[in-house]
């Protein structure tokens, strides 16, 4: 592990915070990073490419790293609305509440939020897996099409709306479920997965058993005339 | 977008920083609404006889006359002038300063009254705005504030937020309602009476009209998401403190932050990242369709 360098808001600007993490100069051997007093600042870390620890020590705005590739950024706080939007790899964990829409449209890497998440959580994710030890809002998965999301809490109304190949395990209770969304059975597949996600999100006080599947029931896959109020 | 911030001081001993902690979270929030700013401040200390008339007069030699004259008509008077606006302390009652206004200074807007409130709201950079008025000098036990990105009418001062429409009450809105013109001819047939063609305006109307028929702010808020079409984050202030909605689909964002000295309402986080201990504060986002109050 190479030297901890810092980047403090109080003598720097975003643009340049940001320029400098996107254009990370491995020669250089940094691969750690603090960032201080972020403020609430808007798209911090979005667009990272490198295998690089950002720590953010506060609460960050919207988009705090979309589109991220491979870096583990950790938030010591909460964040806004479009966390880890459209990320592709890497880890994004929040030690707070996140706001709407996190890990919108994102196609790999994961997302560990230890607080709650609001409304519209993993909205058309493609293939991230989401991990959220409180509860989730209203509209989570909706549109969901890859991936997984792991709910230790409740879900808000309309859980996996119009739910695509998204799976979704919930230990909590929905308020209710969305259209075309079910529950599942579980199968062997499912437990090792929910293992896996429990392990990476250090998670101890459930098991595997305490969750309930939940997918598509592929009705509105294709347009089918007696379906068209659900349209 | 539009930036909407409320700030709630639960010590006495801060209330001397209201002003320059409210003039902080508008500043931040001018990315969110350049167009024009606006901000309510309560505070109870000047006198619970006299009533405190915000007056927006947009020149300034006609706020040399009306000073004159208003001065002649009534006998205990303290003017306040800052930039464009004037406040008028007076023991005179609402219907007798606001049918002397309409008779005599039809031009002058009052963009407020109560024995608490103040107004003050122009067109601008909120950034300059917050200068203007010297609001970092202003002190209270809560405000309100608006920074506007013009959609629903015209870049004027009375386009401008807050809004209010009854005695210590305002309304900030983050958000566009649908169903407003139905809505302001039906409070008009109640006997409302409105200055523009804004939204928010018919929004604050309603919950004048709801309160005024002794209805709690709670209940009336709530009875706001059955009512009001269209997407919104409000912040309703009263002289006794004020109240957060968000509507149900929450398309809007709203941040609070609570700790032992303050509650802090905002559009986003940053327009509280200065306040003091704010890191350390219960963080969190207002659930949709629930109301939240604060006050005494």
């Amino acid at each position: 592990m190479g030297k901890i360098e810092d980047l403090d808001f109080k003598k720097s600007t975003l643009r340049k915070i940001n320029n400098f993490l996107q254009n990370i100069n491995y020669k250089n051997n940094k691969r750690d990073f603090n960032i201080k007093n972020p403020g609430g600042h808007h798209a911090l870390c979005a667009g990272l490419t490198e295998n690089i620890f950002v720590n953010i020590k506060g609460h960050v705005g919207y988009y705090c790293g979309g589109m991220n590739q491979k870096a583990h950024i950790t938030i010591n706080g909460n964040a806004g609305t479009g966390l880890g939007e459209n990320m592709m790899s890497g880890l994004i964990h929040v030690k707070g509440n996140v706001s709407q829409s996190a890990g919108a449209t994102g196609h790999g890497g994961t997302i560990v939020i230890d607080g709650d998440a609001s409304s519209r959580c993993g909205i058309s994710m493609k293939g991230i897996d989401i991990i959220v030890k409180g509860s989730v809002g209203h509209m989570s998965g909706f549109m969901a099409q890859s991936g997984t999301l792991l709910i230790c809490g409740d879900a808000g109304e309309a859980l996996g709306d119009s739910i695509y190949e998204t799976i979704i395990y919930l230990a909590g209770k929905p308020k209710s479920l969305g259209v075309d969304c079910i529950e599942k059975k579980m199968n062997k597949r499912d437990i090792k997965k929910i293992e896996d996600l429990l392990k990476t999100g250090k998670i101890k006080n459930l098991k595997a058993n305490n969750f309930k599947k939940f997918g598509s029931q592929r009705k509105l896959y294709n347009f089918n005339i007696d379906n068209i109020s659900n349209y | 977008m539009c930036g909407i911030v409320g700030l709630y001081l639960k010590k006495k001993s801060l209330h001397s920083k209201l002003g320059f902690y409210l003039s902080g979270m508008l500043d931040n929030m001018s990315s969110r609404g350049p167009d024009s700013a606006g901000f309510a401040i309560y505070n109870n200390k000047e006198s619970k006889k006299n009533y405190k008339y915000s007056l927006c007069t947009n020149n300034n030699t006609l706020s040399n006359k009306f000073e004159k004259n208003v001065k002649k008509y009534f006998k205990d008077i303290k003017i306040k002038n800052i930039s464009d606006h004037t406040v008028v302390l007076t023991s005179a009652s609402p219907k007798k300063f606001i049918s002397y206004m309409q008779k005599n200074f039809n031009e002058i807007s009052l963009v407020g009254y109560g024995k608490s409130i103040e107004i003050f709201k122009q067109v601008g950079n909120p950034k300059e705005i917050v200068k203007k008025f010297k609001l970092a000098n202003f002190s209270g036990s809560h405000a309100i504030g608006h920074t506007r990105m013009a959609t629903e009418s015209a870049i004027t001062a009375d386009g401008s937020h807050p809004y209010s429409t009854g005695e210590d009450e305002c309304l900030v809105h983050n958000g566009s309602l649908s169903n407003h013109n139905n809505l302001r001819r039906q409070l008009i047939k109640k006997g409302k009476t409105f200055d523009s063609l804004n939204d928010t305006e018919v929004a604050a109307g309603y919950i004048s009209q709801k309160l005024s028929e002794n209805k709690s702010m709670k209940k009336t808020l709530t009875e706001c998401l059955s009512n009001l079409d269209g997407f919104y984050t409000f912040i309703a202030g009263t002289n006794k403190g004020f109240a957060v909605l968000r509507d149900e689909i929450a398309c809007k964002p709203a941040v609070i932050a609570e700790n032992n000295d303050y509650v802090a309402v905002a559009s986003e986080f940053q327009a509280m990242a200065h306040l003091p201990y704010v890191n350390q504060s219960n963080i969190y986002e207002p659930k949709p369709g629930v109301v939240y109050t604060w006050g005494k």
